[in-house]
């Protein structure tokens, strides 16, 4: 094919993908700042006139929305940290050691994600309230850990691919221990590529939803109040449209600011 | 500033035996090569030096103190890499500062090492700048600065000039060469390329499957191959070898090849009939005879196969028989493929081998 005829190839694909994901934010976007009256008024102009916080406003008062705004940010907190402290030794002992069964560890990493979380609902409920930790925020974290666990191991395995270990040998030549060195050199060049690892998670835990609902009754994260608020209870559609907008919000300001590492994570793995 | 020792030491990779048992003297001040083609061991060998590597026999002492169990940052040890592993999140300046700092040395002494290491290698004013920001060259240098200014008893060095290009290289080298010869610290020095052996090493340890196969200055390295191996892997063109034949008459041995007898004082009293004669490019001169029929006594019949101009000189590709040599003329002299040429061995030049196992032969 021609230069023109692929560019003109791609730059349809790229419109055709773009719109597919930004049209329903977009949507949600504008309908978040629609005044309640306006959203059931029928015909409705797509652009908010006038333009509104009211829906919004609405939506943070509603009950438990700030209470369960705070629970999911101490899940998240709790699954960054547990995820980066488990994974990023596994990613570093990955990227760095030959050892038996080396393949097959990095596989089974992957082949957790194979595993529908459906099936284990019922199970891990039951086995959550005899170690009485359902319905908390811990037990929580730790399903979203183990869901978390494979990106941050795949993600720092790579980013200590590409931080060379000569350089940590150099460190040991120039005094340092085997942990000095680590934490000297290779920590804080990797350090960028760690951060994208927790932003990931970060992301993955705020969405998630599932666990979340099954796993609490009284402290719900935010997915699973709106959640439950849409499914049983009817909220009204006001209500959707804030929550949905509300929880959009993280994951496009991370996505923007991880952007960068991100690509460079995959200039590393390409490597 | 101290002497090395390494006693019997042994290097194993799962069943390979990447280091086989090498002892190795390496006096105070000295700078010692170690030469080989990669996967030779000599790579293993100084990261055993280093503690980078645990052995798996032997040890390893450093002016008098048994290190073999000490960890890389105990040893008294610098080390430059072949990757130079300059630390890219510091600047030079903190690069040079990171051994000292690990030493608690006090910042006004750090302040002053580390301006007199990067005088020693003029990076003076790069000091503020990160890895990111310097040229290949100019990272070696920092590399090397780091390793010095921890004022080290002995200094290593893995391939330091393999990443750099040829006119660095070559300009490195020499800046090597005079880095020795004022900080007069014990270096060892890995390479696989035989010209930075030649000219920075007080002596080469050759290096072949894990053993050192010569170990000697480098004019002998150069001029008396211990094996078939240092003979062809040293020089450039390497040495020629060519099957030869020692002949008894008349109660006299004389050395034959290609039925020409050679003009050789050297030939062992006793022993083997088959040899194999190893002769430098250069110490085969080239002629052409002009008169027909005039075939000059104890000279080699050969045939041209390639010419090639290498500027102060012509690299000739010459067959004797079933064996192809290399030799060198004079850019002048006037040869062209397919001509017959008459070759002469300088006899004083001639080194004999062993035709199975390539060892040289004791004259």
């Amino acid at each position: 094919m021609t230069t023109p005829g692929r560019k003109a190839l791609l730059t349809v694909l790229v419109v055709l993908i773009s719109a597919w994901v930004l049209f329903p934010i977009i949507l949600i976007a504008l309908a978040s700042f629609t005044t309640r009256t306006q959203l059931y008024a029928w015909p409705r102009s797509l652009v908010p006139s006038p333009f509104s916080a009211e829906t919004m406003r609405f939506f943070v008062q509603a009950q438990d929305v700030l209470q369960s705004l705070l629970n999911s940010l101490l899940v998240a907190a709790m699954t960054i940290v547990l995820a980066v402290l488990i994974g990023a030794p596994a990613g570093y002992a990955l990227s760095r050691f030959r050892f038996g069964g080396k393949e097959v560890f990095r596989l089974g990493i992957l082949g957790t994600k194979m595993f529908p979380a459906t099936i284990l609902a019922v199970p891990l409920a039951v086995s959550f309230i005899n170690w009485n930790l359902y319905d908390t925020l811990l037990g929580v974290a730790l399903v979203h850990t183990t869901l978390a666990l494979p990106f941050a191991v795949v993600i720092t395995t790579s980013v200590f691919v590409g931080v060379p270990f000569e350089l940590e040998e150099a460190a040991m030549t120039l005094g340092c221990s085997r942990a000095q060195a680590f934490r000297k050199v290779a920590m804080p060049i990797a350090l960028p590529g760690l951060a994208a690892a927790a932003i990931f998670t970060f992301v993955l835990s705020w969405n998630e939803v599932f666990a979340a609902t099954i796993l609490t009754l009284r402290n719900r994260t935010l997915p699973a109040l709106v959640m439950n608020a849409v499914g049983l209870a009817g909220a009204p559609i006001d209500y959707r449209f804030a929550g949905g907008f509300f929880m959009i919000i993280p994951a496009l300001i991370i996505i923007f600011v991880i952007r960068r590492y991100l690509l460079t994570l995959w200039g590393v793995t390409v490597r | 500033m101290a002497d090395i020792q390494l006693e019997r030491v042994r290097k194993m990779f799962g069943k390979v035996l990447a280091v086989a048992d090498v002892s190795l003297h390496i006096k105070e001040g000295e700078f010692m090569v170690l030469l080989g083609p990669s996967g030779c061991g000599k790579t293993t060998l100084l990261r055993c030096l280093a503690g980078l590597e645990r052995v798996d026999g032997g040890q390893v002492i450093i002016g008098g103190d048994d290190v073999t169990d000490h960890p890389p940052g105990k040893r008294g040890i610098g080390m430059v890499f072949q990757s130079y592993a300059v630390f890219p999140h510091m600047t030079v300046f903190d690069n040079i500062a990171f051994g000292l700092q690990m030493q608690r040395v006090s910042s006004a002494e750090i302040q002053r090492r580390v301006g007199e290491g990067a005088e020693l290698l003029q990076i003076q004013q790069l000091l503020a700048r990160y890895p990111a920001q310097l040229s290949g060259g100019q990272r070696q240098r920092v590399a090397v600065a780091r390793a010095i200014v921890m004022r080290p008893r002995v200094l290593l060095m893995d391939e330091p000039l393999s990443n750099l290009d040829a006119l660095l290289r070559l300009q490195m080298r020499g800046e090597l060469k005079r880095l020795h010869h004022e900080v007069r610290s014990t270096t060892v020095y890995v390479t696989h390329d035989q010209v930075e052996a030649l000219s920075l090493g007080d002596r080469i340890a050759v290096m072949k499957d894990g053993t050192i196969v010569q170990l000697d200055i480098p004019d002998r390295v150069y001029d008396l191959p211990a094996t078939r191996f240092v003979g062809s892997f040293i020089g450039s063109p390497p040495m020629n070898f060519l099957e030869g034949t020692i002949r008894s008459s008349n109660g006299a041995r004389a050395l034959e090849t290609a039925g020409v007898r050679l003009e050789f004082h050297g030939v062992p009293a006793r022993g083997r009939d088959a040899v194999l004669i190893g002769i430098r490019p250069e110490h085969i001169a080239v002629e052409r005879v002009a008169v027909a029929g005039g075939i000059p006594a104890g000279a080699i019949p050969a045939a041209v196969v390639v010419v090639e101009p290498i500027g102060p000189q012509k690299l000739l590709t010459v067959q004797v028989g079933p064996s192809t040599l290399k030799v060198t003329t004079p850019v002048d002299f006037a040869v062209d493929q397919g001509q017959r040429v008459w070759l002469r061995f300088d006899p004083s030049r001639i080194r004999l081998m062993d035709p199975q196992t390539g060892d040289a032969i004791a004259s």
